[in-house]
């Protein structure tokens, strides 16, 4: 077996007794106190999440944006320092190589979140059409990543800090946030639909800054539970937010993701990519993404078939009993003239088929019951 | 251990249990240990009353929200029960697997079968010999 490399709270981990497993190469939680009950947890009062396996890099020079420009779909254009722009990266056939998180420090200084299980091929990617007056350094080593998501999240983080929390708005960071003393990067974005907060800090400090989190979330009943990997991939799931490998990966495109508020098209600075997904969005797209939320028991999964009359027309890209709707949910790969809510189709299940429709997506939005 | 193992009832590899009910009925179910490693149980798939399962088969398939099992008869014989209030709550099998978690019973053609599974004890040491392989 390779070498599977630890976070910075492994330890914490193993006291909480959690589920441990091997994702993409690193040791981290799959579930501690159950699935069902953190993502009930985290959509109430808050949770924890260990994420320190998410690579980082920096991207500096005076020539940074230009770059991340021709890298990027989306438009950089407008982010100013304190923003966080989410963005696929695509190869020239539009194929999706990642989608990440661009944080604008200044002009010349930009940090990239990236998938854990693409940061190798990302950073070759980025290293092979480097350009001068922009360096990528791959700095995930630097950093350790938790999040803090659910509603009650601000009035936990807030008891820790100086820093006014209520003055960030959504995909808005802080540098030089001192949380109980440690400085930390604090964002105020997550994977979880929940408000909430990722918390950037230095590997050394990492489990401090967990433990005066936790006991500022056990205090005044606020319920903070901590997450795994298991409901991290629901709560995103059930907000559709997309996952690498299920919704995107190098043969699908962020627009048949249906990622368009993401592939700024009309970008003045031509992108790798833009040619493809230009003809992609005129020829029409061969298929969509779409929502569909089981009409019986039966739990639809990553591969499985969507039919119509016995004809499969899709696939499920990912699938699983959605605790908060209490019911089964999936997104599918559909023709898009069959991606209207209220068709009626069926996803084959061990070889039989249960009925399904279609609805719109997301299946959870915040603030909606 | 964490995981409760009943005194009386009998216990495959693959971690269900076999009860020994009047005549030559056994209720089947899966164990405490195997409801633990699932997790949320949230849909389990059931037979039919009256099919004829040869002992290793699968009796039923149970889907928590990160894995899907198939659950394996202990023993030969025919359907003659199926807990079907397992369809609209599955997680009975969490809460209560050696009660209102049971999944079906059958009745066995042979009890010589039943004889060759484990007990109370073995269980326990089998368990404990799959947790070290697991570390």
């Amino acid at each position: 077996m390779s070498h599977i490399r630890k976070t910075p709270l492994y330890d914490i981990h193993r006291q909480l007794e959690a589920k441990m497993v091997d994702f993409h190469g690193w040791f981290l939680p799959v579930e501690y106190s159950g699935i069902i009950q953190e993502v009930q947890g985290t959509r109430q009062d808050a949770a924890l999440f260990d994420v320190s396996h998410m690579g980082e890099f920096l991207i500096t020079g005076k020539d940074a944006g230009q770059f991340l420009q021709e890298m990027l779909t989306n438009d950089l254009s407008r982010l100013k320092p304190g923003q966080v722009l989410y963005s696929p990266l695509c190869q020239q056939d539009g194929g999706t190589i990642d989608d990440l998180m661009v944080y604008c420090l200044d002009q010349e200084r930009f940090f990239l979140v990236v998938n854990a299980s693409n940061t190798i091929r990302d950073l070759q990617w980025l290293q092979e059409h480097q350009m001068e007056g922009a360096e990528v350094a791959d700095v995930t080593e630097e950093y350790a990543l938790i999040a803090l998501q659910g509603p009650r999240s601000q009035n936990i983080l807030q008891e820790l800090t100086n820093t006014s929390l209520g003055q960030l708005p959504p995909f808005r960071f802080i540098t030089n946030v001192s949380i109980v003393g440690i400085t930390c990067l604090v964002s105020r974005t997550g994977y979880t639909g929940e408000d909430g907060f990722e918390i950037f800090c230095s590997p050394e400090k990492a489990p401090s800054l967990w433990e005066a989190l936790w006991e500022t979330g056990q205090k005044d009943s606020r319920g903070l539970i901590a997450a795994g990997l298991g409901a991290r991939d629901l709560l995103r799931l059930e907000a559709c937010l997309p996952l690498y490998g299920n919704e995107l990966s190098r043969d699908i495109s962020p627009l048949e993701a249906g990622l368009h508020r993401f592939v700024a098209l009309e970008k003045h600075i031509p992108f790798v990519g833009q040619e493809a997904l230009q003809r992609q969005y005129n020829k029409g797209l061969p298929r969509k993404l779409a929502g569909l939320e089981m009409l019986r028991r039966g739990v639809p999964r990553q591969g499985y078939s969507v039919v119509e009359e016995d004809e499969e027309i899709g696939l499920i890209s990912s699938g699983s009993f959605s605790p908060t709707l209490n019911r089964s949910i999936a997104l599918a790969f559909l023709p898009p003239e069959k991606t209207s809510p209220g068709t009626k189709l069926e996803v084959v299940i061990r070889g039989r088929q249960y009925p399904s429709r279609v609805v719109k997506i997301p299946f959870y939005r915040r603030g909606e019951k | 251990m964490k995981w409760n193992v009943p005194n009386g009832l009998f216990y495959t590899e693959t971690h269900e249990w076999a009860k020994e009910e009047n005549g030559s009925v056994v209720e089947v179910g899966i164990t405490d240990y195997a409801q633990d490693k699932l997790g949320g149980v949230v849909f389990v798939e059931l037979p039919e009353e009256g099919d004829v399962l040869s002992k290793g088969e699968s009796i039923a398939v149970i889907e928590s929200v990160k894995a899907v099992v198939d659950t394996y008869a202990p023993v030969t014989g025919k359907v003659v029960e199926v807990n079907r209030e397992l369809e609209d709550r599955p997680e009975a099998l969490n809460e209560a697997p050696y009660e209102e978690g049971w999944i079906l019973k059958m009745e066995m053609e042979n009890r010589q079968e039943l004889e060759e599974l484990m007990e109370q004890e073995q269980y326990r040491e089998h368990v404990i010999k799959q947790e070290e392989e697991e570390q």
